[in-house]
């Protein structure tokens, strides 16, 4: 789930208004966009690089790696499915408001293709210094520098601020991995977690979690047999019961998903925990001392 | 969004469960009417919430009078924070057994799982307790989905008597009508087996995934959309995600995860927020409208303000506050943090047309305006 400057990326809708703003600012980054993706206009270039009508033609035309999924929400099960069958090894679904039976669809087709899906509703992954797919703004040096601290947030909007305070107490970012906001995404908490833990340009993890589901619960399990130093944050704890706060997956059902099980789960599991996000990069620094 | 038993058994029906007849009433009168048609009948109040029964909102009625008095008995009764305003009157089923049935999306399997249990009445959870051994949970591959055979192996072990095939057969229908009409939930509880051996739906309780309905219009209406106050029905006409709190701290930022954790921050440090306003995505411009909104809540003592632009730019989110800060001439404190893309110019203009200072971190600036909710500092 850490996207590197060599590999090679398609954009499935780089024709539309977001997909042509965004592949433009991956391309200054240096993003390696080899085409794009979008039905019944194959054949064209934009951006300087060929549009093909399928991944799968795309595939026979230029070989890829990656695929950045800028689609409506009900096109987006077709284009990753066949972004998936076309053999794309990593997935990143920027869309919000897929219905959830066809992420699942997604998902399940996913894991027996062996693709790595990241999000749906991210901002994206972004590895400073060296390319982003998403919105993640990487190019931005008081957001995103290069560094040692791997980020999983489920959030863009803290996501960046989380990027910030970390940037801002003279630490940087090994990999930022935008897993998404809804209920039922392609990469865990824990997934992005044993990955960042095998990476070795990463020293320390920051886990931005939110109310609802287990994952963090999960993650916890997880970060109890690292050596390497985490820190976290979970959004949502002053939000009422039962309503959903802006992203889908954010929402207290009776009594699961609270912020209190989180809590406890990673605390239990030797995780430092943080009350405000302005406090990320201090706790960054002294967990980083050991 | 959630449907309400009368909206939910329809969806049962068409994919062939078996529900009781019934009809929808509005009145006491037309209550009667329709126990004259059905016979012997339950009256129940159609609220989207549980606990309809113990809040005294179903009553059985013998007789067409008897429905006339129970229904006049219910409607108009509050259960929950709803109003009954409207009645199932169903006919009476002769409960042999009650058993449990559901489909739901597991965020867990990241795929759907089918529940059922032989404790009907209660919830899944409360039988585990009690009896784990009656309790089944089958993850589906959504892709092959569930066929007779997976349905009956899953109720394997359970004594169902001779009805464990029309079970399985249901269990079947179930999955097909949750596929079919994007349910995040659908729910039979009770399930009954009736003295004749029939198996019928007797409540049901339907959620359908907010982003499928753009692809269900025929059932989309039927749904119960959530209840919201005043300034959330504005909030939703103007395109915002506004949601009304019981607090006097006002909260603006940009962003849904940003937004809850601005309210977090307020809570943090001792004060309440009056609502969550997201201006993130789309509506990164529509600083104006959110900010007139936001101030229009006469509990809000105090508000903060909080941007971290990524792809929406504070300065461009900043305009639009700063305009309508000109034209509102709002009295109440308010409190900016600003970071991110854009965050100098944004930091400049507000120095230049409004002489305000943003804070130089989230936290100082909730601090600051929680102690002026509290009649602390200006």
């Amino acid at each position: 789930m850490i996207v590197r400057k060599h590999e090679r990326v398609m954009i499935q809708g780089i024709t539309g208004k977001q997909g042509t703003f965004w592949t433009e600012r991956m391309q200054e980054y240096g993003t390696n966009i080899v085409g794009g993706i979008v039905p019944k206009k194959g054949g064209q270039t934009h951006l300087g690089v060929p549009v093909f009508n399928t991944a799968q033609d795309a595939m026979k035309g230029v070989e890829f790696d990656v695929a950045g999924l800028f689609v409506p929400p009900l096109y987006a099960k077709a284009g990753a499915l066949d972004a998936i069958e076309a053999g794309v090894k990593k997935l990143v679904i920027l869309t919000e408001h897929i219905p959830v039976q066809d992420v699942m669809e997604i998902v399940a087709a996913a894991k027996d293709a062996g693709t790595q899906i990241i999000g749906p509703n991210t901002t994206g992954i972004a590895t400073p210094g060296e390319c982003f797919v998403g919105f993640m703004p990487a190019f931005n040096p008081n957001i995103m520098r290069p560094g040692t601290v791997g980020v999983i947030s489920r959030s863009g909007s803290l996501g960046t601020l989380i990027c910030l305070n970390i940037t801002q107490a003279g630490l940087g970012q090994s990999a930022f991995i935008g897993i998404g906001g809804d209920p039922v995404i392609g990469t865990t908490t824990r997934e992005a977690l044993e990955c960042l833990d095998r990476d070795e340009n990463t020293k320390g993890v920051f886990i931005l979690g939110e109310i609802g589901g287990t994952m963090e619960e999960h993650a916890a399990e997880y970060a109890a047999t690292m050596k390497k130093p985490v820190v976290s944050f979970i959004a949502g704890g002053a939000s009422p019961k039962g309503k959903k706060m802006g992203h889908a997956g954010a929402i207290v059902m009776g009594n699961k998903g609270t912020y209190e099980s989180k809590v406890k789960a990673l605390k239990k599991a030797g995780v430092r925990m943080i009350d405000t996000p302005s406090d990320a990069g201090k706790a960054m620094l002294d967990a980083l001392k050991g | 969004m959630n449907f309400e038993e009368y909206a939910a058994k329809p969806v049962l029906a068409a994919a062939g469960i078996a529900v009781p007849p019934s009809r929808v009433v509005l009145t006491p009168e037309d209550a009667a009417k329709a126990a004259e048609a059905i016979g012997k009948v339950v009256v129940k109040a159609q609220v989207p919430t549980g606990k309809r029964g113990k809040a005294g909102g179903i009553k059985l009625a013998n007789t067409p009078e008897e429905a006339y008095e129970a229904a006049k008995a219910i409607l108009g009764m509050t259960i929950g924070e709803h109003t009954v305003e409207k009645l199932l009157v169903e006919a009476q089923a002769p409960i042999d057994r009650e058993l449990y049935a559901a489909v739901l999306n597991d965020s867990e399997t990241r795929g759907p799982s089918v529940l059922f249990s032989t404790l009907g009445g209660m919830d899944v959870e409360e039988a585990a307790e009690q009896d784990p051994n009656q309790v089944r949970r089958r993850p589906v591959d959504i892709r092959t989905g569930l066929d007779k055979a997976a349905a009956s192996e899953m109720l394997d072990g359970l004594d169902l008597g001779n009805h464990a095939d029309a079970v399985a057969d249901m269990l079947v229908k179930l999955y097909a009508a949750y596929r079919k009409n994007d349910a995040e939930l659908l729910e039979i509880n009770p399930l009954v087996i009736t003295k004749d051996g029939a198996v019928i739906a007797l409540d049901c309780k339907f959620t359908m995934d907010d982003s499928g309905l753009v692809r269900q219009p025929d059932l989309a209406p039927n749904g119960t959309p959530d209840k919201l106050t005043a300034l959330e029905e504005k909030g939703k006409s103007l395109g915002l995600k506004y949601i009304e709190l019981d607090g006097d701290v006002g909260v603006l930022a940009n962003g849904a995860g940003l937004t809850m954790t601005t309210m977090d921050v307020v809570k943090h440090h001792g004060g309440e927020p009056a609502n969550f306003m997201e201006i993130g995505g789309e509506a990164y411009t529509k600083g104006k409208p959110a900010l007139e909104l936001v101030l229009s809540n006469p509990k809000v003592k105090s508000l903060v303000i909080n941007f971290c632009g990524a792809f929406a730019r504070c300065d461009v989110m900043a305009e639009g506050i700063i305009a309508a800060w000109e034209e509102l001439r709002p009295t109440l404190p308010v409190f900016f943090s600003v970071h991110g893309t854009g965050d100098e110019e944004a930091r400049t203009m507000l120095k230049d047309r409004l002489d305000i200072t943003p804070y130089p971190t989230m936290d100082q600036a909730c601090q600051a305006a929680v102690e002026a909710a509290k009649g602390g500092a200006r």
